[in-house]
Formats: C-alpha cells, structure tokens, sequence
C-alpha cells in the first residue's frame, strides 16, 4: 500500500505499579489504517516490548478493545481517519479495569460480574429430555434476541459513568446478558437472576447516562436492558408485598 | 491522558437532571427562608418582595423555573424509562424535557417582565 504520512501516537505504557505515563510514537500513515494496525506497527517497528491484547482482527472476538481518543472502541473495527484529530492520536487501556501492562486491562473482575449478575445459562432439562421447540418471534424471545450478540468486550464497561463511580456495580454488560435470560423459555432460574440484579450494585444502581448504548460497536441497547430488569425486579416487588 | 468522551445526549440529559437537583436543593432553603419571614417579619419580606421586582432577579427566576421544569421532566422522562414498556426514543424524550422546561420558563418570564 502506499505511504501516504505519518501518524503522531501517543500511547499508555507502563504496569500496575506505579502510573501509566503516555509515550509519543510516529507511525507511517496508510490507507485504511485500523487502530489495531497502528499499534502492531510500533510493537513489530519501533518497541517490541509493547503489550496488547487482540485475536481476530475482524470484530468478532473483543480482545482488542482499547481507549481511542477518549472514546472505548475495537479498535480493529476503528479506522484511523475516522478517529484522528489534527494528525495525532491518544491509545490508552480500557477504562475501568486494573492494568496488566501498557494497552492491556485486565478482564477478571469483567467476567467476575457477569457470575455475580447470574449472568449465566441454568438448563431447565437434562440431555435425556427432548428439546423444547422455541419459537423465534415470541414477544420474550424476541427481547432476549436482541441481546444475545454481545462478545464480552467490555467497551461498555469502559464507557459506563457508573461503573468508575461504583466499584460493585455489575454492569452493562453482565446485567443486559441477566435480562437476555431472564426472558429465555429454557432458563430455569428467573428468580435467582432477579435477585442477584436487584441487590447492591444491581441494575437500580444505573442512571441511564446511556453511555452503554452510545458505544456499543454491536449496536446493542445495554440500557434498554437495565430498564427492562429495572421493570421486572420493581414488579416482582410489589406483587411479593400484595400476597 | 485524555478525558473521556461523554458528551451524547442522554449523557447530557443526565447531567443537566443532576445540577437542577443541586440547585434546586441549594435554593429550597432560601425559599423557604423568605417564605418564614411572612410570619416574622413582615417589613423584611415586603422589601425583599420589592428588591425581586428588579430585572435581574426576574432573570435569575427565570433560571429557577428552568430547573424545576427541567428536574421535573427529566424525572418523568426516568421514571417512564424505567417503569413503562420500552421506548427506542429516549433521545426524543430527554430533547422533549428539555424544550418543555425552556418553554415553561421562558413563559414565567415573559409574564414576570
């Protein structure tokens, strides 16, 4: 491809010790750059002890999500035209998450939520059972469709104002993979989930800055799925005081 | 390390619901301060009735109806959200909330003055 410029990056670098300081990088230009690109040049040109994390290099996996400007992005989906502001750009970890090193967040306390919102599928019939036909566009289906294609990639997470202000909140993503479940026919424990969204840090802890759906490169509605959960717990409640 | 982007519209819609409340809370105890005064002194409430004549306090009004209205439709807005079935237009509520206060209060002032 043809070099057209150069690139002025600046990119986080350091551990968990000690705070993360920017390091300047200039990186020849190319036509439809990903951001993705951009930092495996510096690690494959110019620094090879440079640290990030990514797989697929085509949206599937969200291993590569990073800080773009500010903003929570794949940044293998991120071209670099779209994002660069006077020539230069900013490359930092994932908010919200403790640092491994230099571009790398680390996930656990991610995933930790999601078994602390139930987040997780509970069988309703062994493998001697027949499969029970589902039917594609029931009303609960479809809602839980609408959910079901998140990759765990923690821009969300990394977007959520409430998250930074609140260490036990579980999320938008964990709590919007609790409301896909809670509207599946063949998950077994609906008030299980409930209860554990509806607790401390549950989905009463959101304000609805709507951040989650701002930033979702899946074009998913986390915060519709808070609501949703914030609908069916409240309901729960009153009908459990009217017996 | 830069800021992060936070400037959309339900972001701003929840930040501008969260300043109302804390003006409003700082107000509230003015407001009622003044109101006492009808029954402590009555000569004091009637001067300040008359410093409230003057434009600038018409205007300052005119920001306090602004954030009552625009607290008080942003929490409608919230509690439809989160109590009424789904609606995919929550940026068309939060700009509702906002240009109904805006009228709300630019009607107080048009009155006032």
């Amino acid at each position: 491809m043809p070099e057209i410029s150069s690139i002025s990056v600046k990119v986080a670098r350091g551990g968990p010790e000690g705070a993360q300081r920017m390091q300047q990088f200039t990186v020849p230009a190319y036509e439809s750059q990903t951001v993705l690109d951009v930092v495996t040049w510096i690690q494959q040109n110019t620094d090879p002890t440079l640290t990030y994390r990514f797989a697929c290099r085509v949206g599937m996996c969200g291993s590569c999500a990073m800080m773009v400007n500010g903003v929570p992005r794949w940044t293998c989906r991120t071209h670099v035209d779209k994002v660069l502001k006077n020539g230069a750009m900013e490359i930092a970890p994932l908010r919200n998450l403790p640092v491994i090193k230099d571009l790398v967040a680390d996930m656990d306390p991610f995933f930790d939520k999601w078994v602390a919102a139930e987040a997780k599928h509970h069988p309703s019939r062994t493998r001697d059972d027949p499969i029970p036909a589902i039917d594609p566009d029931a009303p609960e289906r479809l809602v839980a469709s609408a959910g079901i294609e998140c990759i765990n990639c923690s821009v969300c997470y990394a977007a959520c104002d409430t998250v930074a202000g609140n260490p036990d909140y579980l999320g938008p993503a964990a709590l919007q993979r609790a409301w896909t479940l809670v509207n599946d026919a063949k998950d077994s424990a609906r008030d299980a989930i409930l209860d554990a969204v509806s607790g401390k840090g549950g989905c009463h802890s959101c304000h609805s800055m709507g951040s989650c759906t701002a930033y979702c490169p899946n074009e998913l509605d986390p915060m519709s799925a808070i609501a949703g959960l914030k609908r069916e717990t409240a309901k729960r409640y009153f009908r459990g005081r009217a017996k | 390390m830069k800021a992060v982007a936070r400037a959309h519209p339900l972001w701003l819609a929840y930040i501008l619901h969260r300043l109302s409340g804390i003006g409003l809370a700082l107000f509230l105890p003015a407001h009622f301060y003044v109101l006492s005064l009808a029954l402590t002194d009555a000569a004091r409430l009637d001067a300040f009735l008359r410093f409230s004549d003057l434009a600038l306090v018409k205007l300052a009004e005119f920001g306090l109806v602004f954030l009552l209205a625009v607290h008080f439709f942003g929490g409608l807005r919230l509690m439809a959200l989160e109590f009424l079935p789904w609606s995919a237009q929550q940026k068309t509520w939060a700009a509702a909330a906002l240009a109904g206060s805006f009228m709300i209060s630019t009607l107080f002032l048009m009155r006032a003055i």
